[in-house]
Formats: C-alpha cells, sequence, structure tokens
C-alpha cells in the first residue's frame, strides 16, 4: 500500500519555543492514523503544515504524493480540513455556508448546490439548511464544518480534535460518521487527546510530546508498551489483602501491588478475560470477599505516566490545583499565534 | 479555469457572500446609513448657523461633499475589522486551504465595501437633497464625483486590509483607524475653508488627499463659486490628479502588501 501522507524531520519553531522538534510519520493510503498527545505537543502544527497553512522551519511534507509548499494549489484540491474550532460563516445558512465552499472549489453552480443537499442530508441537517449557522448548537456546527470539509471529495481528510467539546452524544455520532467516511476509503488524520477515541478511530497511532514523537504502533502496540493490562480487585476487608495476593501471585506476570486505605489489588497480567475466570477460581473458598472485579486498559495518562515519566499537563495539573474552577485549557504551541 | 477566471470568480463568491451578511444583520446598513444622515443634520444646522463660507456660496452646498469623502473613508474601517473577524473566527483558515484564488478574500471583501458606499452615498445624496444641497453639473461630471469618492475609498479599504490582518482584532481595528481617520478628515477642507488654518495646519490640509478628494467632489458637482480665485497649492488646483495619484500608490503599496500577508497569516 502506497503512502498518502507523508513526513520527514518536520521542525517549526516560534520565538520562544520549538513547537515541533523533528516529526516523521507516514499514513497509509486508505487508513486512519490517530495523532494523539496532550495540549500544546504540537499536533495542531503538524495539521498547519499538511493543510499548507503554515511553512516548516525544516523537513518535508507530502500529500497524495504532492509537496505541500512547491504544491501546495494541487495540496489544496485534494483534502479536506476541519480545524479545532468549527469555521463556518455564522450569517450564512448551512446551504450557503456549503454551496460557497462548493464554488470556492470551482464546481458549477449546479453542482455545489447537489452537493451542498447531498452533504446536508447526510450529516442530519436538513431541517436547519435555512437557517443561518448563528442558530445552530455546537454539534451542527462542527457536522457543517465536517460536511464543507467533504465538498470536494477530498481523498485525504484533516479531522483536528473533531470531537473536543462535544457532549457524548455528538461525540458518539461524530465517530460515526468519522468510521463511514473511512469504510470509504477516505485517508483520515485525525488528532486527539484521547486514547479511547484514536483507539476506536485509527488503525495506526503516533503520540507526540513536546513536538517529540514518543511512541507509535496501533492501539495494541502501545498499551504492550505501556505494560498491558491489569486485573483490579476492590475487597470488603484489607485484612484479606495478604490472603488474596498469596492466591493469586501465579497469575501475576510482574510485582502485584496493594493498597490498605483503597482495599485495591493490581496485578498486571496477560490474557483475556479467562485470566478473570482463572482468578475468581483460585478465590474460591477462601473467604475473601470481592466488591468489585476488572480487566482494565491502560488509557493516555497511563502511556504518557510510562513512556516519558510524566503525566500528561492537564492530568498535572488537574491533580496540582483542584480547587480552582474554571481554568482556561493551557496555551497550545500548536495553535500557531 | 485560466487562473484570471477563477480570481473573479472566487472574488465574486466572497462578495456575496459579505453581502449576504449585511442582509442578515439589517442593524448594519441601518447604522451605516443613520450615521452620515445625523452628520449632515448636526453639521448643517449646528456649526453652518456659525461657519462662513467665503463667496456667497451655501454652507449645506460646501459641507456634503466633505461629509461624503469622510464617510466613506471612515466605511473603510469595516474592511479592516471585518478581516479581522474572519481571522478570529478561523474563516481564513478555512478559506486557506481552498484551492481558491489567494487575492479573492481581500478583493471580495474590498468590492462587498465598495458596494456598501454606493447605498451610502445615495442616502447622504437624498438627505442633501432635503437640507438644500444640489448639483449643479451634468450628470456625467456628478457621475465622476462619485467615482472619485469611490475609488478613493477602494484604495483606503486595501490600507485597512493590512491593518486589519495585522492587528487581527477588530475593536483594536476600529480604535487605531479612528486616531489616524479623524485627523486625516479634520486637518481638510472637509467641513470649513483651510484659510483660516495655522500656517503648519494649512500646508498640511492643502498637501492632505482628502482635501483633494472633497475639492475635486465639489468642482465634480458644481459645489463652487463661478470665477472664485483658485485654492492655494498645486495639489488643490489638479485636486482629481492628486487623487489619483494617491490611489495608485496605495494600491501599489497594499494590494500585494495585504495579499502576502493574507498568504502567511495563522488564525487563533
Amino acid at each position: 500500500m502506497t503512502d498518502a501522507i507523508v513526513v520527514e524531520g518536520l521542525v517549526k519553531r516560534y520565538a520562544a519555543t520549538t513547537a515541533l522538534d523533528g516529526v516523521d510519520l507516514t499514513v497509509a493510503e486508505g487508513s486512519v492514523l490517530g495523532l494523539l498527545g496532550p495540549n500544546g505537543a504540537g499536533k495542531t502544527t503538524v495539521v498547519r503544515i499538511l493543510t499548507t497553512l503554515l511553512l516548516a522551519d525544516a523537513g518535508r511534507a507530502e500529500v497524495m504524493g504532492l509537496d505541500v509548499v512547491r504544491d501546495a494549489d494541487a495540496v489544496r484540491a485534494s483534502i479536506g480540513l476541519t480545524g479545532q474550532y468549527a469555521a463556518v460563516d455564522e450569517y450564512l445558512t448551512g446551504f450557503e455556508n456549503l454551496e460557497m465552499v462548493g464554488r470556492l472549489y470551482h464546481l458549477p453552480r449546479a453542482e455545489a448546490r447537489q452537493r451542498a443537499g447531498e452533504l446536508l442530508e447526510r450529516f442530519d441537517l436538513v431541517d436547519a439548511a435555512g437557517r443561518p449557522a448563528k442558530t445552530y448548537s455546537g454539534g451542527m456546527r462542527r457536522r457543517l464544518d465536517i460536511a464543507a470539509s467533504l465538498i470536494n471529495r477530498p481523498r485525504v481528510l484533516f479531522l483536528d480534535e473533531p470531537t473536543t467539546g462535544l457532549d457524548p452524544r455528538s461525540r458518539l455520532a461524530m465517530w460515526e460518521f468519522i468510521a463511514e467516511l473511512s469504510d470509504g476509503g477516505t485517508t483520515i488524520l485525525l488528532t486527539t487527546q484521547y486514547l479511547e477515541e484514536a483507539d476506536r478511530l485509527a488503525d495506526r497511532m503516533v503520540v507526540i510530546d513536546r513536538g517529540t514523537v514518543i511512541a507509535r504502533g496501533t492501539g495494541d502496540d502501545l498499551k504492550a508498551q505501556v505494560g498491558g493490562q491489569r486485573l483490579e480487585f476492590t475487597l470488603a476487608r484489607a485484612v484479606d489483602l495478604a490472603e488474596a495476593t498469596r492466591r493469586l501471585r501465579p497469575l501475576a506476570v510482574d510485582e502485584p501491588r496493594s493498597d490498605e486505605q483503597s482495599r485495591r489489588l493490581s496485578l498486571p497480567v496477560r490474557g483475556g478475560t479467562e485470566v478473570l475466570a482463572e482468578a475468581l477460581r483460585l478465590l474460591e473458598g477462601s473467604g475473601v470477599e470481592i466488591l468489585d472485579v476488572g480487566l482494565r486498559r491502560p488509557d493516555l495518562d497511563d502511556v504518557f505516566l510510562t513512556l516519558t515519566g510524566h503525566a500528561t499537563e492537564d492530568a498535572a495539573a488537574a491533580d496540582a490545583d483542584t480547587t480552582t474552577t474554571g481554568r482556561e485549557p493551557a496555551p497550545t504551541a500548536g495553535s500557531a499565534r | 479555469m485560466t487562473s484570471l477566471a477563477m480570481s473573479v470568480s472566487d472574488s465574486l463568491t466572497i462578495t456575496r457572500r459579505n453581502l449576504i451578511k449585511v442582509k442578515r444583520v439589517p442593524d448594519l446598513i441601518v447604522f451605516a446609513t443613520l450615521s452620515p444622515i445625523m452628520f449632515v443634520l448636526l453639521f448643517r444646522y449646528v456649526f453652518g448657523s456659525a461657519i462662513p463660507v467665503p463667496g456667497g456660496l451655501s454652507y449645506a452646498e460646501f459641507l456634503l461633499p466633505g461629509i461624503f469623502a469622510q464617510t466613506v473613508i471612515f466605511g473603510s474601517t469595516i474592511t479592516g475589522a471585518s478581516l479581522a473577524e474572519d481571522l478570529q473566527k478561523g474563516l481564513i483558515d478555512r478559506f486557506r486551504s481552498l484551492p481558491m484564488a489567494r487575492s479573492a478574500v481581500l478583493v471580495g471583501r474590498t468590492l462587498a465595501d465598495t458596494l456598501m458606499n454606493v447605498l451610502t452615498i445615495a442616502v447622504m445624496m437624498i438627505t442633501g437633497f432635503v437640507v438644500g444641497w444640489r448639483i449643479h453639473t451634468s450628470i456625467g461630471e456628478a457621475v465622476l464625483g462619485v467615482l472619485l469618492l469611490l475609488t478613493f475609498a477602494y484604495a483606503m479599504s486595501w490600507v485597512m486590509a493590512f491593518v486589519g490582518l495585522l492587528v487581527r482584532t477588530p475593536e483594536v481595528v476600529n480604535n487605531a483607524s479612528f486616531i489616524v481617520i479623524f485627523p486625516i478628515t479634520f486637518i481638510a477642507n472637509t467641513f470649513v475653508p483651510i484659510d483660516g488654518f495655522p500656517s503648519v495646519l494649512k500646508t498640511f490640509a492643502e498637501w492632505n488627499p482628502v482635501s483633494a478628494v472633497v475639492q475635486g467632489a465639489r468642482e465634480l458637482f458644481g459645489n463652487v463659486v463661478p470665477g472664485a480665485p483658485e485654492p492655494d497649492g498645486w495639489a488643490l488646483q489638479n485636486p482629481v490628479l492628486y487623487v489619483f495619484i494617491w490611489v495608485a500608490v496605495f494600491l501599489a503599496v497594499f494590494v500585494p502588501l495585504s495579499v502576502r500577508t493574507y498568504r502567511r497569516t495563522a488564525g487563533r
């Protein structure tokens, strides 16, 4: 399979900071790449360079074999972009927004209108088609924005944090749209702060932190790197922890950890649900009373803790000042002020 | 599509988009036309009672071309403020990711603002007729007078486009441009004859392109006393030529500069 996106040694510096410090990545045609990282990691900067909005200081990037600097116009004609903020004209209706974008892709008027109609239907915006976008909810705006990026049937689509700020229902709907597009053969690069989102949508993931790639692979690769899954028990009585640990030790692939205060026992294990069944069998007749038991997979914070030795800055900040409310999100280096 | 046809088509698409906004937000039009009406009435009746115009010309006749010029020049701030707003809302990012002409967003913006100016001038002319202003020349000359105003305003729009892309905040565009536009429209022959100005201000006013726009418009509408002595200075003796030199310079500098800034500008 050929690569729809090739990025080599991308560097971008701003006055005081280095937003990208030599990023390499490839995206196979027809696949979905999840670009994962906390705020300020440089995700948006990568997207902006690939979509010709920003010039890199070093390195090169190609989309569908076209250089993003030399062949910028040809790149623009073959991509779609949905940025972090829904870039729709508030005063235009949904239909007018899509028609305008179609005309700017140089579709004949009739075709631009027809395409606008199709996309409004597909994104469930037919009822709102004649209303100015100002009256749309956040989820509707985001859908209109994605519809606009699909007008020209792009072969490569860039989605910059497509679900940030959406309510859970809109997020699920967005996931379905993205999965459908991918099934249709569109190559997608999506950025996200959520491992769950990348895991669900992406074939492969690239994790970046402070402008550098710190991990890459499939979701399972990443989780394996982090140490795979853990079996977690919460017991009714703290005194049972020792007995439970003694009985379960044969299953652990690494040192089990127990915590008296929360009455919790955590065992690194390998395998699927059969481990869970085996563990329950080992505890039979021991008198240990179990309140809760589960197999837990690592999330982005676990990935970060393992790979970088520090938590994501957001998690660290949340821990540090839990009393502060309404805290502004950390400014992103990637937002290219 | 050839690149020229593409530029024209893209610019018209953007012009249309900007005019739709005017239609959806009628307040824009209401205030864009109410404030010049207010200016005409205030100056005509408040200042007009105290400002003598040499040669026995009525103050209404003297004033209106000045108000036309001041209003369309102020209108150019809309160009800058709107572009700053588009930048803030991420729309410029969207446009820049499309395979459209690099100049179209700016050409479409300045064109839409010029069309708004046509409307504004029409409203002011009607108000002018009501308060005693008249055109004493041929229709052809009067049309040239309107074109002179529109052309200068168009050049100013490109200056403001550059400002808008640079400062990126609509409010700042408004405030920053007011501190420039107020002096250049007041240290001129806009509202009072300049003969009584202190000498430094008089020299500034003589070479101020706004004075030339106003002088040119007065001559083309026939709002001058026949046989009156020529104004001092080459600029005011050849106002139309002088205005077009400024227009050429503004466009030659600010069109490329604005397009270049647009190509490199980034949203939030």
